[in-house]
């Protein structure tokens, strides 16, 4: 507690990095905040002054168009300036370190840093090295974390579900490579919800998960059976016909969410999905646009966590 | 210097009696969180507008935030009905530096163009640091130096108004 690097001394979030750590009181500020900044994206002028003056620069480490466009939507939204680098085609294919490519975007007033790294522990890095006054966003670093997304699917269920208190919540899929799934474990604890479980073939599932907390499925159709809510992860496509899979087919067959599967959760069970998806891989075209599927929803609730995080940590 | 603050509660039904003479059919009422926003609940009922209350918090417009942050939990404003050409009733609870009523004004524009906005306070207790005045005043509060003048909501829905130390001013 006593350094826990994404809090400032009044105990304040000063740098978004993980939902790991974060003390329950942070996620509901930031849900509820969120929850205000739904409504000003409703309006029809979809914008407020609080972060004028302010400048965002999004740097990405890695290439990630989807990622980067809802944190420039959310800065804009905020009335702060939003500068994109696409840092894997520029300065550090010239050698420049990490450390130094900051140093020269924070000699450009920069007020806050959203960060996308390949390597797990970038942002924590670079939010060591910034000055006071700057914050730092994960935006996604290695297999580590993705708060943000973790965030929205918390908001996200919050939204449907209403209380946390009496979920059984299922994540399904490559739940390894995954710092989605990593991120919501996290929220959904410190939130208490009573199950979370993981679904996924042996391969894929990480050694330990079950220290997180959470009750391990090798078997879909036991493992969704009364799910309030069924989060889907994305089988990477590099992954398919890697050693850890037999087929996508066969993954399909056995962990896709199809109609039938889905059929098993609770009647009223919501579908997430963190994007992008494979159709006929990891979830059926059927579910993926039925009445179950919030996945568009989180969208757009993306938006308006992404503004709620970056207005707190830009005022602390 | 009388300490006496004035009873909240009977300061409203007079207040109400003022706006309702003031009442066009383009009328709406918008009161601002949390103060204002009781105030408004309870004259609300009295006018017989059309429109259901629109409540709103300024949050997201405040001059402060450089210096403050977001500190509580903002509410989430809500308002009914369209803005455009509406003769507005904007409600809060106590005026002080008008910076509250400066940034809930800049709100509102982002819902549209009223064709009017007045401002009704419960009580206005001086201090102005804006040119903004109330058109409509429960009463005028005098507040001693190093005191706050805060609105309270009893459990029975009673309010009243009361003095508070300022905890390292406003």
């Amino acid at each position: 507690m006593a350094s826990n690097p994404q809090l400032n001394a009044n105990g304040e979030l000063q740098h978004l990095l993980s939902i790991e750590g974060l003390p329950r009181e942070i996620l509901l500020q930031i849900l509820t905040t969120a929850e205000s900044f739904v409504g000003v994206t409703e309006r029809e002028v979809k914008k407020v002054p609080l972060m004028r003056g302010k400048s965002v620069f999004n740097l990405f480490f890695e290439p990630s168009t989807r990622t980067r466009t809802t944190f420039e939507i959310a800065a804009k939204r905020l009335s702060a300036d939003v500068i994109n680098l696409n840092i894997a085609a520029s300065s550090q294919t010239k050698g420049e370190s990490l450390l130094d490519t900051v140093a020269n975007l924070s000699a450009m007033h920069a007020d806050v840093f959203v960060v996308r790294h390949n390597s797990s522990g970038a942002p924590y890095l670079i939010a060591r090295h910034v000055k006071p006054h700057e914050h730092v966003i994960n935006a996604g670093d290695g297999r580590h974390a993705h708060p943000t997304q973790g965030l929205l699917d918390l908001y996200t269920i919050r939204h449907y579900k209403k209380e946390f208190g009496r979920l059984t919540v299922a994540i399904v899929g490559d739940v390894l490579h995954s710092r989605v799934a990593r991120s919501l474990i996290h929220g959904l604890t410190t939130l208490s919800v009573p199950e979370v479980r993981v679904i996924g073939p042996q391969t894929l599932i990480p050694a330990g998960v079950a220290a997180l907390g959470v009750r391990v499925f090798h078997d879909m159709r036991a493992g969704l059976k009364d799910c309030d809510v069924v989060v889907m992860l994305r089988l990477q496509n590099e992954r398919m016909n890697g050693p850890l899979l037999p087929s996508a087919q066969e993954f399909f067959k056995n962990y896709g969410l199809t109609a039938d599967k889905l059929a098993l959760a609770r009647p009223d069970a919501i579908v997430m999905h963190p994007g992008p998806m494979n159709r006929g891989v990891e979830i059926d075209s059927p579910v993926a646009d039925g009445p179950h599927s919030v996945i568009l929803p989180q969208v757009t609730f993306g938006i308006a966590v992404r503004m709620a995080v970056m207005s707190i940590v830009a005022g602390n | 210097m009388s300490s006496k603050l004035p009873d909240a509660e009977a300061l409203l039904p007079k207040l109400a009696a003022e706006l309702k003479a003031h009442v066009t059919p383009a009328t709406a009422m918008i009161g601002l969180h949390t103060g204002g926003a009781w105030v408004a609940e309870r004259l609300h009922p009295l006018l017989g507008l059309k429109d259901p209350l629109g409540l709103m918090d300024i949050a997201f417009y405040r001059d402060d935030y450089a210096k403050e942050g977001l500190k509580h939990d903002p509410k989430k404003t809500r308002i009914p009905f369209e803005v455009e050409g509406r003769d507005l009733l904007l409600v809060d609870d106590v005026l002080y530096t008008g910076r509250t009523v400066r940034a809930a004004m800049n709100e509102l524009f982002d819902y549209g163009r009223p064709r009017s906005i007045a401002l009704v306070v419960l009580a206005d207790r001086g201090g102005r640091q804006l040119p903004i005045g109330a058109q409509y005043v429960g009463a005028q509060v005098e507040v001693p130096a190093g005191k706050k003048l805060r609105l309270k909501r009893a459990a029975s829905g009673k309010l009243s108004l009361e003095l508070e130390e300022t905890a390292g001013g406003e």
